[in-house]
C-alpha cells in the first residue's frame, strides 16, 4: 500500500489575466479518500485542478500537499511530490507514439505499476503501442492519459472528466482504473459532469458555483439530497 | 562542359550543403523548442571557427581538441544568453526574439570587429586530414571528404537522439506542449537552455569544421543565416529531417547552378524557396497548423 498524499486548500484565488476565477476555494481531503469536484460548466473545477498543479501561476492562498505548501511551486516540483494530472483535453503528445506517451512522466518512485500491468488493464493500448498518439480514438486517449499517470508511483490524482463524450462500455474500463487506484489507497480528487458515475467512485461530493465551494455532500446524503443536486448540476 | 567541372562543382555543394545541415539543424531544434528565431545561429558558428583559431594562436590547442572545446565554449555562453537574456521573450511575440538575438548578433560580431578587424585569418587542415584522393574523375581532397562525413554522421546522430531516445522524447513532449510536460515532473526551463545550448553547440561544431576551408573572420556567418532561414522555411519549420534533406539537396542545387547558370547560382536557393511557400506554405516537411 503506498502512502497516499492528503490535500488541503485554503482560500484558494486564481486569476486567467485580469479575470478572478476562484473565489477562495477550500478543500480538506484527507490521505486515501476519494472525492468529486461537481458543478456547472465554468464553475471553476478545472482551475481548480489546474491551480493546485501549478499551471496557473496567478493564485493566492494555501495548497498544502501532505503538509507541504506548493502556492508558489511550478508544476514539475508539484508532479515530484507524487501528484499526477490527467487533463480535460487529455493531452496525449500527437508527435509521441503510445509507448512514448506512456513513458514520458518522470517516475516519482519505483512503486507504480510496470508497462505490461498496465497493457493488462487496457489491452487496447498494448494493441495500439505504436501509433502516434492522436491516431488513437476519444475513448483510447482517455485510457492512455489515464495509464500514464499509474506509472510513476503517483499517489495523489487530480482526474477531470475523465468519462467526457466516451462510450459507456468504455466508461467501464475508465471506472474500472479509478477503482484500482482507489483500492491502492490513493488519494483521488475526480472532476466530474457524469453524477452517476460519481456517485458510484467518490466518498464526498463538493459543490462549486461561480468560483467558491457551496456545498458538501457526504455518501451516505446523496439519496436524499438528491433534488438539490439536481439543481447544483442544472439538470 | 567537362564532367571535372561538374563533380568539382557538385563536391562544392556537397561541403556547403554540409554546413547548411549542421547550422539549420540547430536552427530547427531552436525554433522548435524554444520559439525562438535565433538570427545569432551565423555568430555562434563564427565564435566556433574564432575559438579554434584562438586556441591555437593562444594556448597551442591543436584542431582534435578544438572540434570539442569551440562548440563547449559557443554552447555555454550560448545558455548563458539564454538564462540570462533569451528566457526573458518566450511569452512575447516571435518578432521579440528575433531583434533579441539580431542585436546579439551585432554585439558579438562588433566586439570581435573592433579586435581583430575584417581581414580573414588562416587556419591550417590539420595534418593527418591533408593530401586527397584521386577518384580518377577527379580530386577529392581529405578535408572535404571528412566535412561531408562528419556532417552526415552528426545529422543522423541527432535525428537519432531526437526520434529514438528518452531525451529526445522529452524534447518533442517540451516542443509540442511545454505547460503540460512540467505538469509531469520534467523541469522544461532547465530543458530549453540545453536545447539552446545543442542548438548553438551545432553552429560552433560547424565553425570548427569551416576554419580550415574558409578563412577564419568576424563578419563569416554573417550572410549564412539568410541561407539558413530559406533552409528551415523550404523543410518545413522545426522539421528536423526537414532540414537536413533541404540543407543537403540545396547545397548540391547551388552547387549545379554554378555549373549551368553561374549567374544564378546565389538566386537559385531563394527562388527555390518562393515557389515552396507558393505550393506548400508548411514546407516540404512541414505540417499545416
Amino acid at each position: 500500500m503506498a502512502d497516499a498524499l492528503s490535500l488541503a486548500i485554503a482560500d484558494l484565488h486564481a486569476f486567467y489575466g485580469d479575470s478572478h476565477v476562484l473565489h477562495g476555494v477550500s478543500l480538506d481531503i484527507p490521505a486515501g479518500e476519494c472525492v468529486t469536484i461537481i458543478g456547472r460548466n465554468g464553475a471553476g473545477k478545472t482551475t481548480t485542478l489546474r491551480s493546485i498543479m501549478g499551471l496557473i501561476q496567478k493564485r493566492t492562498g494555501s495548497i498544502k500537499i501532505a503538509g507541504q505548501d506548493v502556492i508558489a511551486a511550478p508544476p514539475e516540483k508539484v508532479a515530484r511530490l507524487g501528484v499526477a494530472y490527467v487533463p480535460e483535453e487529455r493531452g496525449i503528445y500527437a508527435t509521441l507514439d503510445v509507448t512514448e506517451n506512456l513513458l514520458l512522466p518522470r517516475k516519482v518512485n519505483d512503486r507504480g505499476m510496470s508497462i505490461d500491468d498496465i497493457y493488462a488493464l487496457f489491452p487496447n493500448l498494448k494493441e495500439r503501442r505504436r501509433s502516434q498518439g492522436t491516431r488513437l480514438s476519444g475513448g483510447e486517449q482517455q485510457m492512455l492519459a489515464i495509464a500514464r499517470v499509474l506509472r510513476t508511483g503517483a499517489s495523489l490524482f487530480l482526474l477531470d472528466e475523465p468519462t467526457e463524450g466516451l462510450a459507456p462500455v468504455i466508461v467501464q474500463q475508465i471506472g474500472k482504473a479509478i477503482e484500482l487506484m482507489k483500492s491502492q489507497g490513493h488519494t483521488i480528487v475526480l472532476v466530474e459532469q457524469n453524477f452517476r458515475f460519481a456517485t458510484k467512485i467518490a466518498d464526498r461530493h463538493y459543490v462549486m458555483e461561480r468560483g467558491r465551494i457551496i456545498d458538501m455532500i457526504p455518501r451516505a446524503e446523496v439519496a436524499a439530497k438528491a433534488t438539490q443536486i439536481q439543481q447544483y448540476l442544472g439538470i | 562542359m567537362s564532367s571535372q567541372v561538374i563533380f568539382g562543382q557538385l563536391v562544392v555543394g556537397l561541403i556547403n550543403g554540409s554546413f547548411y545541415a549542421l547550422l539549420s539543424l540547430g536552427f530547427a531544434i531552436i525554433v522548435g523548442l524554444l520559439g525562438i528565431i535565433n538570427v545569432a545561429q551565423g555568430t555562434f558558428y563564427m565564435l566556433g571557427a574564432f575559438g579554434s583559431w584562438m586556441l591555437l594562436n593562444y594556448l597551442g590547442i591543436g584542431y582534435w581538441p578544438a572540434l570539442v572545446l569551440s562548440p563547449l565554449g559557443a554552447a555555454l555562453l550560448g545558455m548563458l544568453l539564454e538564462k540570462t537574456l533569451i528566457s526573458r521573450v518566450y511569452h512575447l511575440d516571435h518578432i521579440y526574439g528575433l531583434l533579441l538575438t539580431y542585436g546579439l548578433m551585432m554585439f558579438i560580431m562588433g566586439a570581435f570587429i573592433y579586435f581583430y578587424a575584417t581581414a580573414g585569418r588562416p587556419y591550417p587542415v590539420p595534418e593527418e586530414l591533408r593530401g586527397g584522393y584521386d577518384l580518377g574523375f577527379m580530386f577529392l581532397p581529405k578535408y572535404r571528404a571528412w566535412v561531408v562525413l562528419m556532417a552526415v554522421v552528426f545529422c543522423f546522430g541527432t535525428w537519432y537522439a531526437i526520434e529514438k531516445t528518452a531525451i529526445g522524447r522529452t524534447l518533442r513532449a517540451a516542443t509540442e506542449n511545454p505547460q503540460l510536460t512540467r505538469a509531469f515532473g520534467i523541469n522544461v526551463p532547465a530543458l530549453l537552455t540545453f536545447g539552446f545550448g545543442v542548438g548553438v553547440a551545432l553552429a560552433g561544431f560547424a565553425g570548427v569544421m569551416a576554419a580550415p576551408i574558409y578563412s577564419v573572420s568576424p563578419l563569416m556567418g554573417g550572410d549564412l543565416v539568410i541561407v539558413i532561414f530559406a533552409v528551415v522555411v523550404v523543410g518545413g519549420m522545426g522539421s528536423i529531417l526537414g532540414s537536413i534533406v533541404t540543407a543537403f539537396s540545396l547545397g548540391l542545387l547551388e552547387g549545379l547552378a554554378k555549373v549551368v547558370y553561374p549567374q544564378g547560382s546565389n538566386m537559385v536557393i531563394f527562388v527555390i524557396m518562393l515557389v515552396v511557400l507558393l505550393v506548400k506554405p508548411a514546407g516540404l516537411f512541414g505540417h499545416e497548423k
